[in-house]
């Protein structure tokens, strides 16, 4: 088989494989728009894909083409004048590349404007921080979490970028293109979502060790509950009910966790890690790497090292009947 | 020409035995052979370490390497491949080639071309020695602020990048200027700028890019040195910087480097094509014109890389529609080198099926760049796995498939014996199968939103599939890196003469013996034809006749040049001797990297006086010729 036809068979495998479903109901695929900003993207790759194929399928066709007919021709034939040859390339090189070109140039700039245009004014605005390796995000009603960026589904929600420390990179594939956080600098992206659901998010900037665990979740709900979460979320932590949790939360006031961490309505006002204040309406712990469950969580807390090495989070070391008591307090955290 | 006229010529330009020749050759032919193998030494080294990281990538969460060991060996896989391999392997076969091309003796500055030598040495031990102390460069090649500065990159590994590459530049620069004097004013008389072959033009096309390019880099690896080691604060937002003039400096060189890597590996496929389908390349001045438009709008597309760092849409859109356009000179490039294919009668050698390949997937990547030419989809994309197969098949499909093909092609000239095709074709098969399965799944990966220079990735999100796929193909593609150079070796003892014209080339390097003699010709040939060897039967054997037009010029070590245009003869220059003075400029300026890498003040000042010290050696005016 020939350089080219191998090519294309693995072209064609390699889709179909893709199309077959290869793809799991989590995977953040770019092409799987779930917002207005993204489908203008997919709207441009597919155009720009098409046109791909066909310019390629001439490639290949003349190349096959030059291989079949040199078979039959001799060295003179070779030799001889090609006048179509200089046309062609010109043509072919210059004028019809030009034309497709110039097109999706103009294409693209006109879904550059509409991704550019400001969210509506009154639009909700979420300020999102980018720390070496999680996401702070803060609500204008003053409700701060981590990692889990929640917004009404059918509504603009314009994003205020900014960084800590190093150069992150906000990307949530299926709502829309990426866009820097960088030190010294504000950058501003929307988002929406059509409809409720669970959208993966990740840091696409390298920014050192656990970049790769860098992740975060866009948790897009009918505007309804999404006023109701936003409630609950700028309220300050209850005093804990039942004795464990309230042991833990005294382990938690006298550990080196009050120096990093804030839990609104006690004396912990850390400001380098997470706020913890409602840690326990969170599905995932780490910027999205683990899940939050009681034994990953005391797992967490005695070694971050472990799951992700290089994070600025030490090792505590607690007695198994404090660790137990912490994990129960912060899973009170609602 | 006689026995005796032949046993002068050899005389002149022999090099004696022993040691001090060995370290101070100037010979473009034993410089470029070590250009070559240096070279692929370190991409052997730059392979092994991508094995490291697609073993590493194979299946999610896997522990083969640390974090930072993973950050160390990608860093050193994009810094290897661009500065140590790619640039001194396309300019070593340039070194060889074009001086034999263009019916020279040597290049126009023989000791500078052996300092380019040792400077891109020095750089590569340099680099490498940050292994042996565990702190290789770990910030990506690319080596972004704020994290290369002093606050989050607190060891000598960002010192090792910028030192490194201040080294590497210093070889390029001085490389290129050579190539550019070369190619104006030493081609044989008759060989004007219509008559230049392809593959000369994309060496030159290179070296106008490497010294217009290169400053950016060197003031920006400057500025971070000084930042890092002594407290300025270009790039510190907090003190009046500006976190983004680094991505600013690093790609107004960046984007060139890409053409600077793969518009002499086009030149080499505009070589081979000619020769292996029986024609003259149809096109050839729009071929020209389209290495040089891409040189120049080269420098009109660096912010496509920073696209989603929030810079104003105006300033974007005009980058967005150069980045567009620069499609329009390879695509004439491409459409040439088809009519040409299509005209003329292919024989399918190896060279000439890596340059299929090359073609094959070059184009692949082509589309993927013009895709991000496009603000949005790149927006979408950038800093995915889609970037990393979009660069991979331009700079492996542009730059390695025809470095492949130039192997099988030119090291019969080299070494004057036959690589076995058999072999040849099987090396091509598993390079070409193994190279779209490792890269082409990284499309499909990246558009399910798996982003790049992570160490590891979480399962569940449809990507590991296309990873194992991935890391399958890295390694058949090794394997078929592996069959060439058992090939190549094995053809050093045991392969067929190659003769002076084993493919019946066009180009002039056809006209002398395999290996060419000291001297290159006996005779500097008089060039009436684009295809000289092909039209001018007279030049058989390096040996034109002196009523042909060939000029003997061997009243000493002389080369001809000849004026920038039309190629008329002009003077008879002296060339240099060997010389050991580039060798030990060279331990000076590295004696001086290391002292500011350590800190080491009295290490600095010894290399710095010392780098004086050999400028004036070199210089000295001896009596003799005039130094170079």
């Amino acid at each position: 088989m020939s350089g080219p036809a191998r090519a294309c068979r693995l072209v064609l495998i390699t889709a179909a494989a893709c199309l077959l479903g290869a793809c799991t109901p989590q995977t953040p695929s770019v092409l799987d728009a779930r917002g207005p900003a993204e489908r203008r993207v997919t709207g441009l790759w597919w155009l720009m894909l098409w046109i791909a194929a066909a310019v390629f399928a001439v490639v290949i066709v003349m190349i096959v083409w030059g291989i079949v007919r040199g078979r039959s021709r001799s060295e003179e034939d070779a030799r001889r004048p090609a006048p179509w040859g200089e046309p062609f390339v010109v043509v072919a090189g210059v004028g019809v590349s030009a034309i497709i070109l110039v097109g999706l140039f103009l294409l693209s700039l006109r879904a550059m404007q509409v991704l550019a245009a400001p969210g509506r004014h009154d639009a909700l605005a979420v300020h999102v921080v980018g720390h070496d390796w999680w996401w702070e995000v803060r609500y204008p009603n003053g409700a701060v979490t981590a990692n889990e960026i929640h917004v009404p589904s059918g509504e603009r929600v314009r994003l205020v970028l900014d960084a800590a420390d190093v150069i992150h990179s906000f990307w949530v594939p299926q709502l829309a293109p990426k866009r820097d956080l960088i030190p010294g600098r504000t950058n501003e992206l929307w988002i929406e979502a059509d409809e409720p659901g669970r959208y993966r998010g990740q840091c696409a900037e390298y920014c050192g060790l656990q970049h790769a665990h860098m992740a975060f979740w866009v948790i897009a709900q009918p505007p309804s509950e999404f006023g109701a979460w936003l409630g609950d979320q700028v309220r300050p932590a209850g005093a804990p009910p039942s004795g464990l949790a309230a042991r833990g939360r005294d382990v938690f006031l006298t550990n080196t966790c009050v120096g990093c961490h804030t839990i609104r309505g006690t004396d912990a006002t850390g400001k380098l890690g997470p706020d913890l204040t409602h840690l326990a309406s969170r599905d995932t712990i780490a910027a999205a790497t683990l899940p939050n469950t009681p034994d990953v969580l005391a797992e967490w807390v005695s070694d971050p090292q472990d799951a992700k090495p290089g994070v600025s989070m030490p090792p505590t070391q607690l007695s198994s009947s404090d660790l137990q008591a912490l994990v129960a307090y912060l899973r009170s955290l609602r | 020409m006689t026995t005796a006229e032949r046993e002068a010529l050899e005389t002149i330009w022999s090099e004696k035995p022993g040691l001090g020749t060995w370290i101070g050759t100037i010979d473009h032919k034993r410089l470029s052979v070590r250009y070559i193998y240096t070279g692929l030494f370190f991409f052997v080294a730059g392979g092994i370490e991508a094995l490291l990281i697609r073993t590493q990538l194979a299946h999610a969460n896997l522990h083969v390497l640390a974090p930072e060991a993973y950050n160390q060996i990608f860093t050193m896989h994009g810094v290897t491949m661009m500065f140590l391999f790619a640039t001194p392997v396309l300019s070593g076969f340039g070194f060889y080639i074009v001086p034999l091309m263009i019916g020279a003796r040597d290049v126009a500055f023989p000791r500078l071309n052996a300092f380019g030598y040792y400077s891109f040495l020095a750089a590569g031990v340099f680099l490498y020695s940050a292994f042996i102390v565990g702190r290789a460069p770990d910030n990506g090649w690319f080596n972004y602020t704020p994290i290369a500065d002093r606050a989050f990159s607190t060891g000598v590994n960002v010192d090792f990048y910028t030192l490194g590459l201040l080294l590497s530049g210093i070889s390029m620069t001085v490389g290129a200027i050579n190539f550019i004097v070369t190619i104006f004013k030493l081609r044989a008389p008759g060989m004007s700028v219509n008559r230049i072959p392809i593959f000369v033009w994309g060496e030159l096309a290179m070296s106008l890019s490497i010294v217009f390019a290169l400053p950016a880099l060197t003031v920006a690896n400057v500025m971070l040195t000084l930042q890092r080691k002594w407290g300025f604060h270009f790039f510190d937002p907090a003190h009046g910087g500006d976190a983004l003039l680094w991505q600013h400096l690093f790609w107004i060189f960046g984007h060139p480097e890409v053409y600077i890597v793969v518009l002499p590996a086009l030149g080499i496929a505009s070589a081979i094509i000619p020769t292996n389908v029986r024609r003259p390349m149809i096109g050839y001045t729009y071929i020209v014109l389209a290495e040089l438009a891409t040189a120049l709008l080269g420098f009109g597309v660096w912010v496509h890389h920073m696209f989603a760092t929030g810079l104003p849409e105006i300033s974007m859109s005009y980058i967005s529609l150069v980045s567009f356009l620069i499609a329009i000179p390879s695509g004439v490039q491409v459409f040439a080198w088809l009519a040409t294919i299509v005209a003329g009668k292919p024989v399918l050698r190896t060279s000439f099926l890596f340059v299929l390949g090359f073609i094959v997937i070059f184009v692949i990547g082509g589309f993927s760049g013009v895709m991000f030419a496009s603000i949005p989809f790149d927006q979408a994309t950038t800093d995915s796995y889609f970037v990393v197969a979009h660069f991979h098949y331009v700079l492996v499909g542009g730059a390695v498939f025809p470095i492949f093909g130039a192997i099988y092609h030119w090291v019969p000239k080299m070494t004057g014996r036959l690589l076995n095709e058999r072999a040849g074709k099987w090396s091509f098969w598993l390079m070409f199968g193994g190279f779209n399965l490792a890269f082409f799944p990284q499309h499909i990966s990246g558009l399910m939103g798996q982003p790049r220079r992570t160490y590891t990735y979480q399962p569940g999100l449809g990507w590991d599939l296309w990873n194992l796929l991935s890391t399958i193909g890295a390694f058949v593609l090794a394997l078929g890196v592996l069959v060439t150079f058992v090939n190549w070796y094995w053809s050093r003892y045991r392969g067929p003469t190659a003769g002076s014209d084993p493919w019946h080339g066009e180009t002039l390097e056809w006209a002398t013996t395999s290996p060419p003699p000291h001297y290159n010709f006996e005779t500097i040939p008089q060039i009436r034809s684009k295809e000289p060897v092909w039209d001018q039967p007279d030049l058989r054997n390096g040996a034109q006749a002196p009523d042909a037009g060939g000029r003997p010029l061997d009243a000493g070590h002389l080369q001809l040049s000849t004026t920038m245009l039309d190629a008329s003869p002009e003077a008879a220059l002296e060339l240099p001797h060997e010389s050991p003075w580039p060798f030990v400029l060279t331990l000076a300026v590295t004696a001086f990297f290391y002292g500011i890498l350590l800190g080491a003040a009295p290490v600095a000042v010894v290399g710095a006086v010392a780098t004086f010290a050999a400028t004036a050696g070199w210089l000295w005016p001896r009596g003799e010729s005039p130094g170079t």
